[in-house]
């Protein structure tokens, strides 16, 4: 029988302060039949074990496009807020942890084709978008106009602008970023990500929205672009929740009757929008 | 039904022996502390003979009689949950390397063949949803292995404490499935009946003599008598929704005045299967244990995420207990996830019974949800 329990080695190849709390760890599977067999769709996580200390679930920022190229070096972009992830963003090249994965249910790329697909993130929300936004740049011929939407708390949290830049340049890309707190350098929207969302080229027949971010701000787009016309079953979100196992066995992600790990952590608004902002859940 | 072979209470020490011969570890219910639990056993003496209990909210007596019976009693705390998921256990290790490089080595999981004599109806569906939890999909291989080794021999129940409700719920006090052998125990011995082949063939060599068929009508119409005795019982209706309709009903509150957060339900109830997972370092600092332990959604670090915990007050964790375990159950695995055990009213602190708060809360909805 697989033991789904236990982690492979990975090594870490380089480490990438984004801001002061938050770095991207870019890892190597050193057992190269492993690397052979790893393949994870955008939206699906690993966890992550640190020798002694324990494990976290993270999303994986790199698309699937890097592992058939057989690069195969595994993003992950973590903040640091708990007991594990203070000491996983300090880990340097050349160290040694644990993989496990992928898991998951990622973003509904199928139903997405031949549509207009709508980005909305916020925080650190934008990392398990960007493998999909990747992904759609991949195969840009079957999807129809791409729309990006992050969102900061203050202007300084903004990771990966260039990205963004890059990706507005692009042909039928639309990219609206929002800080609440603006800087002497922020050229974009002032305010919350909500507020940009009238300026979608917004096509209600053919868009699909996904969203991930903080949940107030995810219902609180959800429920927008449904004012705007969307039906609730065009809108996806990832969502977050306490994981130890990752294979629905240690009953910490509950969200009702859903096992955000395995029945998500993508799921179709429809399925969640009762819950969510329910506090306790 | 025809009536089964007969055991004499005399020769069920038959029954142990030849399990032992056969290579098994023999569990049964044996007095511990001033309650049943299930230890290793050889001899029929160590069975709790002539014991009776008295359960009631936040209340477990046992008290010694003249019976003959070894299993006059309904349940203890501990139930069978802890042979087939450990309360505490290795999933894996690793070591340390001098290139600093990790090995990871799976733990060895357990092997050794377990019967186990005395097994209620309750904890035989407990067993079934928990295999339901460990099994399906990823297939659980720590779980997996205790529960292969099994041999279960269930005692259909004929003295359900005052806490019991299984008959609301479907699961007893007459086991129906799920056991390799069962017995239906009277003063004078035991009828046997197979529920697979392993029990057959168990069957076919013990002495058994034919049995009364009135004897037998007498012993079933016990289990009978058993479910008409239960006072307790589950609102009507469909549970899931009547509970999600009322997250804001005041009675979460009031039982968050009574309820102490201690966890005592869920470490006692059958079905729950929540556990954490641990990195235990050993003190040379070259090797780290990856431990999994019971949870249980009353504990604050279980709601726990980047920073926050989720649950912060009892009325929210108790509404996650209560809302999990009659509501969400369904959607998850196709029933309730009570049995009907009444571990959870005899073992709180407080007395708080569920199937009280559930008539509460799903009064004011009774009827909306057919």
């Amino acid at each position: 029988m697989i033991n789904p329990y236990l982690p492979l080695e990975a090594e870490v190849i380089e480490r990438v302060q984004e801001t002061p709390s938050i770095v991207t760890l870019r890892l190597r599977l050193t057992d190269p039949d492993a690397r052979h067999r790893f393949y994870c769709a955008p939206g699906q996580f690993n966890m992550l074990y640190l020798y002694g200390v324990g494990e976290v679930p993270i999303s994986i920022k790199s698309g699937p496009q890097s592992f058939l190229d057989q690069t195969l070096l595994l993003d992950h972009t973590i903040r640091a807020v708990g007991r594990v992830t203070r000491a996983l963003v300090k880990l340097e090249p050349g160290a040694r942890l644990g993989v496990r994965g992928p898991y998951g249910r990622g973003w509904p790329l199928n139903l997405a084709q031949g549509k207009d697909v709508h980005i909305i993130t916020g925080g650190l929300g934008c990392a398990p978008a960007v493998s999909v936004v990747h992904e759609l740049m991949r195969q840009r011929s079957r999807f129809g106009r791409i729309s990006v939407v992050q969102g900061v708390k203050h202007a300084d949290d903004l990771i990966w602008r260039d990205q963004y830049e890059h990706w507005a340049k692009q042909p039928d890309t639309q990219v609206l970023l929002a800080a609440d707190q603006a800087n002497a350098s922020w050229r974009w929207h002032t305010g919350m990500v909500t507020g940009l969302l009238d300026q979608l080229h917004l096509d209600t027949e053919r868009s699909l929205a996904m969203l991930c971010g903080p949940e107030p701000m995810m219902r609180a787009s959800a429920e927008r672009l449904i004012e705007l016309g969307l039906e609730p079953e065009q809108i996806w979100l990832s969502m977050e929740r306490n994981m130890q196992c990752a294979i629905g066995h240690c009953g910490h992600c509950q969200f009702g009757a859903a096992f955000v790990c395995k029945d998500g952590p993508v799921f179709n608004y429809p399925a969640v929008r009762e819950l969510l902002g329910t506090r306790g859940f | 039904m025809e009536t089964p072979g007969f055991l004499p209470m005399a020769r069920l020490q038959t029954l142990i022996d030849t399990l032992i011969d056969d290579g098994f570890r023999c569990v049964a219910p044996q007095v511990r502390d001033g309650a049943i639990l299930y230890d290793t056993l050889d001899k029929v003496k160590q069975l709790p003979k002539g014991v009776t209990q008295e359960q009631s909210n936040g209340r477990y007596r046992l008290h010694q009689t003249d019976s003959t019976r070894n299993f006059a009693w309904a349940n203890g705390p501990q139930a069978i949950k802890p042979l087939t998921f450990a309360p505490r256990e290795e999933l894996w290790y690793s070591e340390v390397k001098s290139d600093g490089s990790l090995k990871f080595y799976q733990a060895p999981t357990e092997t050794e063949p377990v019967a186990i004599l005395g097994v209620r109806a309750c904890d035989l569906a407990a067993l079934a949803l928990q295999d339901q939890h460990f099994q399906h999909s990823f297939p659980d291989p720590y779980y997996d292995a205790r529960r292969k080794r099994l041999l279960l021999i269930a005692v259909h129940c004929t003295h359900p404490a005052e806490t019991c409700f299984c008959a609301s719920t479907g699961d007893g006090p007459e086991a129906r499935s799920g056991y390799d052998l069962s017995l239906y125990e009277t003063d004078l011995g035991y009828f046997v009946t197979a529920g697979s082949l392993a029990g057959e063939m168990l069957l076919h060599r013990l002495p058994l003599e034919a049995g009364d068929a009135a004897l037998f009508a007498a012993a079933r119409g016990e289990t009978g008598a058993a479910a008409d005795a239960q006072q307790r019982q589950l609102p009507e209706g469909d549970l899931q929704a009547m509970l999600f309709g009322n997250l804001n009903h005041p009675q979460w509150q009031a039982v968050a005045e009574r309820c102490l957060s201690c966890g005592n339900c869920t470490q006692v109830c059958p079905t729950c299967f929540c556990h954490s997972e641990n990195s235990v370092p050993s003190i040379s600092g070259q090797s780290t244990a990856h431990e999994r332990q019971w949870d249980s959604c009353f504990s604050p670090g279980h709601s726990y995420i980047h920073g926050i915990t989720l649950r912060k007050d009892t009325a929210s964790r108790y509404r996650q207990w209560l809302t999990h375990k009659f509501g969400s159950w369904h959607e998850q695995y196709g029933r309730s996830g009570c049995v009907g055990c009444g571990r959870c009213i005899s073992w709180c602190p407080v007395g708080i019974d569920p199937t009280e708060e559930l008539a509460v809360i799903c009064k004011d909805s009774a009827g909306d949800s057919a």
